[in-house]
């Protein structure tokens, strides 16, 4: 299993050095250098050619690339924000922390709403439940992000007032205290439902059809004829096998939110990479911009090497010797 | 025994021959001939009302907006009037007017041809690579395959929504056309897998290897041969992807980095509900354009389902 794992590792190299390439290339197409956000009309012309110089960017373009490179890996220097006046390593660190607890919270809920269904539409098969469950699977799937953000913001924020309609945490609250873990909480469970809704319909669909094809299996048939109650057999016989595949599915869940994130958290104004990605374009801040892109490249390659390995563990007859 | 039975001696046995007439023939080779994927679709729609009725408002939506988008004048809609901003609906403006005293529904009209436009157009092309490809690749398998797939892998795990609104910030004078051919170079990989999955294990049946004994050129029995047996599949994937394109598309225009602002979108008009103020209090601003979008999406995914049943004979109702 190791070697599949290694393999994996070493594939994703080439990958992340092509990514860094069409990175580095549009950073170069961009209009404008490092020091556009410092030029006054009284700086001199020569000023701003010697500072140019001195930053490399008369090199020519590989030793950039290598320079640029060099830079990130070994001090973990991704340039400088002019529009937030700070490293971006620090900037986009604060943000990163967002995105992933809302992720995180997102992910729980897929599975808490995902599984009940799942299991009991494939259960009930042509019940009202299940066709109930099926209808919903369609809307969900049919319908684009930023719909069902916007309805939800309207009816859940702004009509019934449950919740807050942007921001990660209100003003007032000590960083640290039991009261602001609950502030933040409550601002992220509107975006993490509405991440949650369009999130469901793979798992759903795949357990639905998961439990319909296991009710005519041997060992399901063994284990009722056993005398295990029928509510047994399936939390534990046909759930334990069903839920295996969809274990594995997690990287890419994670990588679907992720891509998602730019749409849920713009729309929440909730301060996580995607909403930053947003600003920092629309401010044409364009270190902070390659670094996102790079960074969002990176987490997918990692989110897609986990599922890979998950799936090893759990289906032995894909790892490759 | 009727006229059309005859006995015939047999050795020891006698054997009863039903003597086929031309009428009986006929009712045989209807009985055992394969419907055509056509009829199928029309068996599947008789059987599945929803369907149907999903079939008839996108018609209706696609013909009002064409027609509608024919008669009013792009430049006449986007003229600023700030006489008439934010007007409410009201009898002057069915649907009232945003910032710059633009009606929305004439915004609406043309916003709506336009994303359908970019939809279709992404889907045929990124159909036709995908299907080219995919086939090719699928057909003579070995090296290029490889190379092909490495790539696809490599395009799946890219930031796709992220590459794309640097690209367009990055392009000067952006255009449509620009858009469409950044949205083809990430979206073709989705159909040249499905192709090559389908094409591959149908290079394996007997009718290719017979077709390959007798000479046949390769690429007339990829595309005289292997096409029309995949095209159902291509079919409903199309449909389905042609929702997942405009989903796409306004998104984008949504976030304010897809069709240039000069241009009237659906995507520009939801995406009012971000400016203060109008999520709540100027619904009219942002609701008809999301719900256009809604419904839209949902009946042409269901038609696509429907589709898609038609083409998988395990799952048809009809």
């Amino acid at each position: 299993m190791w070697k599949t794992v290694l393999r994996r590792v070493l594939l994703m190299i080439p990958q992340l050095f092509i990514l860094s390439i069409i990175v580095f290339a549009l950073g170069q197409a961009m209009p404008g250098d490092p020091f556009t956000g410092l030029i006054t009309p009284q700086t001199k012309p020569e000023a701003i050619e010697a500072l140019r110089e001195k930053a490399g960017l008369n090199n020519p373009i590989p030793v950039q690339y290598k320079d640029w490179m060099v830079r990130i890996l070994r001090d973990g220097n991704f340039g400088q924000s002019y529009t937030y006046k700070m490293p971006v390593s620090t900037l986009v660190g604060n943000r990163v922390a967002n995105t992933l607890w809302l992720s995180l919270l997102t992910v729980i809920l897929i599975y808490l709403i995902a599984i009940p269904l799942g299991i009991n539409a494939g259960r009930y098969q042509d019940s009202a439940f299940d066709k109930g469950v099926v209808i919903y699977n369609f809307i969900s799937y049919a319908i684009p992000s930023f719909i069902l953000g916007l309805i939800f913001l309207l009816v859940f924020g702004y009509k019934l007032h449950w919740f807050p309609t942007g921001g990660s945490v209100d003003l007032g609250f000590k960083k640290g205290t039991f009261d602001y873990a609950m502030n933040k909480l409550y601002h992220m469970i509107l975006p993490a439902i509405t991440g949650a809704v369009l999130g469901t319909t793979g798992t759903i669909q795949y357990l639905r059809n998961e439990v319909i094809d296991a009710k005519t299996q041997d060992y399901v048939k063994t284990a009722r004829s056993k005398g295990v109650p029928t509510d047994k057999v399936y939390s534990h016989h046909i759930f334990r096998n069903s839920f295996l595949p969809i274990a594995a599915f997690l990287g890419f869940t994670i990588t679907g939110l992720l891509s998602g994130s730019v749409f849920i958290e713009t729309i929440f104004s909730y301060p996580g990479m995607g909403e930053l990605f947003i600003s920092s374009i629309n401010s044409r801040d364009y270190a902070v911009m390659n670094t996102l892109v790079l960074l969002y490249g990176f987490l997918t390659l990692l989110g897609s090497l986990l599922s890979d390995i998950i799936m090893t563990i759990v289906d032995p007859r894909i790892r490759i010797e | 025994m009727s006229k059309n039975e005859v006995n015939v001696q047999t050795g020891n046995s006698k054997v009863n021959v039903k003597i086929v007439t031309s009428e009986d023939e006929k009712a045989l080779k209807a009985l055992s001939e394969v419907p055509s994927f056509h009829e199928v679709l029309k068996k599947e729609f008789k059987v599945d009302k929803l369907a149907t009725v999903c079939l008839i408002i996108l018609i209706i939506i696609f013909a009002a907006v064409m027609i509608g988008s024919f008669i009013l004048n792009q430049d006449e809609v986007m003229k600023i009037s700030l006489r008439n901003k934010f007007k409410p609906p009201s009898k002057e403006f069915i649907l009232g007017t945003d910032i710059g005293g633009r009606s929305i529904i004439g915004q609406l009209l043309i916003g709506g041809r336009n994303s359908i436009l970019i939809g279709f157009a992404v889907t045929i092309l990124t159909t036709i690579i995908g299907t080219i490809v995919g086939l090719i690749v699928g057909y003579y398998g070995g090296k290029v395959d490889n190379i092909i797939m490495r790539i696809c892998d490599f395009i799946t795990v890219l930031p796709t929504t992220l590459l794309i609104i640097t690209f367009v910030v990055v392009i000067p004078n952006y255009n449509m056309g620009h858009f469409i051919f950044i949205m083809t170079i990430f979206y073709w990989v989705g159909m040249t897998r499905l192709v090559r999955s389908k094409a591959l294990s149908e290079s394996r049946r007997d009718y290719v290897n017979a077709s390959k004994v007798m000479g046949t050129n390769d690429f007339k029995i990829m595309f005289n041969g292997i096409l029309p047996n995949i095209s159902s599949i291509i079919i409903c994937d199309l449909i389905l992807s042609f929702a997942g394109n405009i989903g796409i598309e306004t998104g984008l225009t949504f976030l304010g980095f897809g069709l240039p602002p000069s241009t009237p979108s659906l995507g520009t008009l939801v995406g009012y509900a971000r400016t203060p103020g109008a999520m709540s209090d100027k619904l009219w601003l942002w609701l008809p354009a999301s719900l256009f979008i809604l419904v839209m999406m949902l009946c042409i995914n269901y038609v696509g389902q429907a589709v898609k049943r038609a083409s998988d004979a395990k799952q048809r109702l009809g």
